[in-house]
């Protein structure tokens, strides 16, 4: 059974879809890259997932439970977990309490606040960020934001962590490094959904890859076939995208 | 039949006001940003700037309409080009902003009033203009409420005028869209805010002159309009001006019909319509 | 080393407390009777601003219906006064703005933050004209007598209440709680999305702070023999907390009750001296405020005081 699968989802933005007819299946412990054009549906696809916006139709079931039209803060619980495009770190609050609220309520049943400390902790040290633990989160470089973001939705016990486009605008030293952590995110056995315009990360880092256009899906495969997929290539030098190799 | 009719009536001219006072906040929220917590207090203005005209110079206060709407609006526009402004440039974010001036709003809603209180004493006043009867359909109404309901809808029809067909109105509605982006298109953005924050002062200050002309006056008086123009703004959907324009006339309405059923109830009875809105449909009628 | 100087800040601050509080619990047995009602009444604004910044501080919704849960408090004093034990009274008047809050919160709190605001503003106006026509048309009487009570008696149940808050408000800006108010004041969605349920955790502070409103509403009561729908629900009651919040500073504890403090003692002064200005006086500091005071006095004190310190780092 797949752990994420969507049947039929579609998102109307005023007379626009931004996502069509969507069909999809995520598999436990994989990491499916999703890609496409600018405006193809991908963020709104996860806003969807993860319940910041209701489908208009269609159905979206985590390991066969029937998500739609839950509450975010419930779906959290559930063990889906997200960064956002646009980094939402709690700018005035010191690195640790950012990762904090993500174990004191991202995890159901609660943790007690100083297991909740202790599993903070932990996690800032498997992302590499202890040594910034005190300071405020506005304070830090872009590229440790975005690990913060990370952290925190690790914290909330994730099975289905779902990244946009967390290697954007970062140099090659970031990047490898950003590579690194998916792949040992991967190792813990979480299962990976990501966005991304860095065609490099997401070829070396996927086994499977989505292509949306139009807010519908115009092919699936492995990275090689997408590659070479003919209909993904026009699609993209039709538009001006971002190949990050 | 006559009692319909007599209601209806009643509710178009008391829902002209509420029109014309909904969409100068609307001007100033939907546009410049601002939740303007003391336009009540510029309605108030404008009634008693007409007020005084009409009592010490013995002004026409259809003629002291042209004299307390510019009066009103330089009053707005300057505040907006130096307190707002000023807030704009501090305020680390767009929501720090709306957060920011709507408390500044605040204190000028205190600052307001009590000037008023110097000026004019803290009692209720009134003056009688066109207050004879005229018969219309076999009801009875007042000819200075008729009048008011005639002025509205043509302050209404030349302000709509202006936005579609002016250069001015077509910054002010490509300001409303997008600000931004309004902006690049070589849209000189801080003039047209603070012209949009005047203007939206301009129909409180008409609002309060027409309000003059057939109700009493008290210095205290902003405070409910200013709730009933919030009500109606997001009856018509917040950022809609034409949606403010009906909105107001509806709401109008279902207070005359309240009136009616029980006097003294209609500011209840907004709010209710209010609650059902936040239940149902918080983005109103033609809200986007 | 530092830790120790954390330790012995945190039971000075401790200490100091603890020796106000027996201060003012003893005053009424060596201050004049003036000075006790001051104190009652900074007590009241004190009660007021805090449990306002307690919900509006750190989640950023501006609630302008202080006077709303206060007059209700007022209220419900006067209809139980005579019938019921003022602790009991208390109770009522405080459970009935708690459930009032429940409501408006969760019309509110659900939608954009701007709703709020307005439905807050206009919740005094509606109240005062309800119950106006309710007197009018159903009652027959306009206002309430209240019977009395001795000063001393609201000076103690005004600082029992005020402790209580003090305590709450503590407990919650420490807990996980604060953390999530914070959050929600920060990046509502990421908050929601982290497991927070916002809605939640806004309506029930946002009803808690509404309960210290009405109880401090109900004991105040009292103090007026005759209370009126105008004299309950009073606009500056929900513009001066806010006031009183942002002159003193948010980000602290102490910020919104020295700002209270100030302000109430601003107020006495100004009512008996300038009574037709008092109004503009505080709506032009309000305005000043918002535009030099972003972090309120205690912000500027440790704006202040880091300065201070780190020329003194810089010397050594």
């Amino acid at each position: 059974m797949p752990i994420l699968e969507g049947k039929g989802v579609t998102k109307h933005f005023g007379g626009l879809a931004a996502v069509s007819n969507l069909d999809f299946n995520v598999e436990q412990g994989e990491a499916l890259g999703l890609i496409g054009p600018n405006g193809a549906g991908k963020t709104t696809l996860f806003n969807l997932i993860s319940a910041a916006l209701v489908p208009k139709s269609g159905t979206i079931r985590f390991k066969g439970k029937n998500i739609t039209g839950l509450k975010p803060y419930k779906i959290c619980r559930m063990g889906v977990a997200r960064t956002f495009q646009t980094v939402k770190v709690f700018a005035n609050m010191p690195v640790l309490n950012n990762v904090t609220l993500g174990s004191y309520f991202g995890i159901s049943p609660g943790l007690s606040s100083s297991d909740a400390a202790v599993k903070a902790s932990e996690i800032l040290e498997f992302v590499g960020l202890s040594e910034v633990k005190a300071t405020p989160a506005k304070d830090l470089t872009l590229a440790n934001q975005k690990r913060l973001e990370v952290a925190r939705a690790l914290a909330t016990n994730p099975e289905l962590l779902l990244l946009d486009e967390i290697m954007a605008g970062l140099n090659p030293a970031e990047l490898a490094q950003a590579m690194e952590l998916v792949t040992r995110i991967r190792e813990k056995g979480i299962t990976i959904v990501m966005i991304e315009h860095v065609m490099k990360a997401i070829m070396s880092v996927c086994q499977r890859i989505m292509v949306l256009h139009h807010g519908a899906k115009i092919a699936e495969g492995t990275p090689q076939e997408i590659a070479t997929s003919k209909k993904v290539i026009e699609v993209y030098l039709g538009e001006k995208a971002h190949a990050g190799s | 039949m006559v009692k319909i009719l007599d209601i209806v009536i009643a509710g178009l001219l008391m829902g002209g006001i509420y029109a014309l006072i909904a969409v100068g906040l609307s001007l100033q929220y939907g546009v410049a940003r601002v939740l303007n917590i003391a336009h009540g207090e510029f309605i108030m203005l404008g009634a008693f700037i007409s007020w005084s005209l009409y009592t010490i110079f013995g002004i026409n206060p259809l003629v002291s309409l042209a004299i307390c709407g510019p009066l009103v609006f330089i009053i707005g526009f300057i505040l907006y080009r130096t307190l707002f402004t000023s807030l704009r440039n501090s305020s680390a974010s767009p929501a720090a902003f709306e957060g920011n001036s709507m408390l500044a709003s605040f204190g000028l809603l205190f600052i307001i009033q009590n000037v008023a209180i110097l000026i004019w004493g803290a009692d209720i006043k009134g003056y009688s203009y066109l207050a004879f009867s005229v018969s219309f359909g076999g009801a009875k109404f007042a000819a200075n409420r008729l009048v008011t309901l005639g002025v509205a809808i043509i302050i209404g029809l030349v302000f709509y005028l202006f936005l579609a067909r002016t250069r001015l109105g077509k910054a002010i509605r490509a300001a409303a869209q997008d600000p931004s982006a309004a902006g690049l298109m070589g849209v000189n953005i801080n003039q047209v805010l603070a012209l949009c924050f005047g203007f939206g002062a301009l129909m409180a200050g008409l609002g309060g002159t027409l309000i003059s002309i057939s109700y009493q006056i008290q210095p205290t008086m902003g405070l409910e309009y200013t709730v009933i123009a919030l009500i109606v703004i997001v009856l018509g959907g917040l950022g809609s001006i034409p949606g403010s324009f009906i909105g107001g006339f509806l709401l109008g309405l279902v207070g005359s019909i309240v009136t009616y059923i029980q006097p003294g109830l209609s500011l209840v009875a907004y709010y209710v319509i209010f609650m059902l809105l936040l239940v149902a449909k918080p983005t109103g009628i033609l809200g986007k | 080393m530092g830790i120790v100087r954390v330790i012995s800040k945190r039971s000075f601050v401790l200490g100091l407390s603890l020796l106000i509080l027996i201060l003012l619990a003893t005053s009424p047995l060596y201050a004049p009777l003036y000075t006790v009602i001051l104190l009652t009444s900074i007590f009241m604004y004190v009660i007021i601003t805090v449990s306002w910044t307690m919900f509006s501080g750190p989640t950023g919704y501006i609630s302008l219906a202080s006077a709303a849960f206060f007059g209700v408090g007022i209220y419900t004093s006067a209809i139980l006064g005579k019938a019921l034990p003022l602790p009991l009274v208390i109770c009522m008047g405080s459970l009935v703005s708690f459930c009032l809050a429940l409501l408006v919160g969760a019309l509110t709190l659900r939608l954009r933050g701007i709703y709020f605001v307005m439905f807050t503003f206009g919740l005094v106006e509606l109240l005062l004209h309800f119950i106006l026509w309710w007197e009018v048309n159903i009652t027959g009487t306009t206002g309430r007598v209240v019977p009395t009570v001795s000063n001393t008696t609201v000076y103690y149940l005004m600082l029992i209440i005020f402790v209580i808050l003090m305590l709450t408000a503590y407990l919650i800006k420490h807990s996980k709680y604060g953390l999530a108010l914070q959050s929600i004041g920060q990046e509502e969605d990421a908050a929601a999305h982290t497991g927070v349920n916002v809605t939640m955790v806004k309506v029930m502070t946002f009803a808690i702070s509404a309960f210290f409103m009405g109880a401090a509403g109900a004991i105040m009561a009292t103090r007026w023999t005759y209370i009126d729908p105008r004299i309950a629900f009073n606009p500056l009651i929900s513009f001066l907390p806010v006031l009183m919040a942002i002159f003193g500073g948010m980000g602290q504890l102490c910020g919104p009750i020295i700002g209270a403090a100030i302000f109430t003692y601003l107020e006495e002064f100004l009512i008996t001296r300038f009574p037709y200005y008092y109004m503009l006086i505080f709506g032009i500091i309000m305005v000043v405020a918002i535009l030099y005071m972003p972090d309120g006095l205690v912000g500027l004190i440790q704006k202040l005081w880091k300065r201070i310190s780190e020329r003194k780092h810089a010397d050594t």
